[in-house]
């Protein structure tokens, strides 16, 4: 028993450390990734609590695993998961004007995140979307030219800030 | 060569300011890790005692049933030649 509460201190005290020392990272992608302004991104902080939960209760069987890339590959495939069933709710989804990311689909996002902010690369990117690496250096091609395009006229901007719901 | 200036560019319009991290991060997802871990540990507890039951009652019922006892001849030859 007393080895028992030991080893969830222990394992407490090494995740509040990885999270003080990640977590700022973590955020910034995951506020890159839905979009939202970086003062106002409640989705973006769910998902990263719902990601550092699932490593906080992997924690004792990461075995010198980074859990970094373990928390990634959770938020990744999360935002995956609920990007495709965000589907039909296009105006209940539509991202915050914010974000630089913002003319982006959720799939161009998520390529683009883990390409060049996180520095993943191409085929591991593939590998962890589940998706050929052709396909993936298509949809990062085609995030770089949607990113790069200069913005259009400031009205759909306005639309955009009505759109958003609460 | 100016794929990589593109990509800086992007790396750089990606890295302008991140977010602020909200004050009890670690508290909030560490309390959810250990919803996890408890349900996990329940769920891993109810398929044992379920392991254990079917056992139980597979041998109660092979003890009472014994099927592997020759069940006794319901049919008789005919008598002939009496």
């Amino acid at each position: 028993m007393a080895r028992h509460v030991s080893e969830n201190a222990s394992r407490a005290r090494e995740f509040e450390a990885y999270v003080a020392g990640a977590g700022g990272r973590l955020l910034h992608t995951a506020t890159l990734l839905t979009a939202e302004a970086r003062d106002d991104n409640p989705r973006a902080r769910r998902l990263l609590t719902l990601a550092l939960a699932r490593t906080y209760a992997c924690w004792d069987r990461l075995h010198g695993e980074d859990p970094y890339d373990h928390t990634r590959q959770y938020l990744a495939t999360r935002f995956a998961n609920s990007a495709w069933h965000e589907l039909g709710g296009l105006l209940r989804s539509r991202p915050h004007s914010g974000s630089p990311l913002a003319a982006l689909s959720p799939q161009e996002r998520l390529v683009l995140v883990l390409r060049l902010h996180e520095g993943v690369a191409e085929e591991q990117t593939a590998a962890l979307l589940g998706l050929p690496a052709e396909r993936v250096r298509a949809i990062f091609n085609r995030a770089m030219v949607n990113v790069l395009r200069p913005p259009r006229s400031p009205s759909p901007k306005v639309a955009g800030v009505e759109a958003v719901p609460s | 060569m100016a794929g990589m200036k593109r990509e800086a560019t992007v790396r750089r319009m990606l890295e302008q300011s991140p977010p602020p991290v909200p004050p009890d991060l670690h508290g909030d997802a560490a309390r959810r890790g250990a919803r996890i871990l408890r349900r996990r540990t329940l769920v891993r507890r109810a398929m044992w005692l379920l392991l254990l039951a079917v056992t139980v009652a597979f041998v109660v019922w092979a003890l009472t049933a014994r099927p592997w006892v020759e069940p006794p001849s319901e049919t008789t030859p005919p008598l002939t030649g009496w």
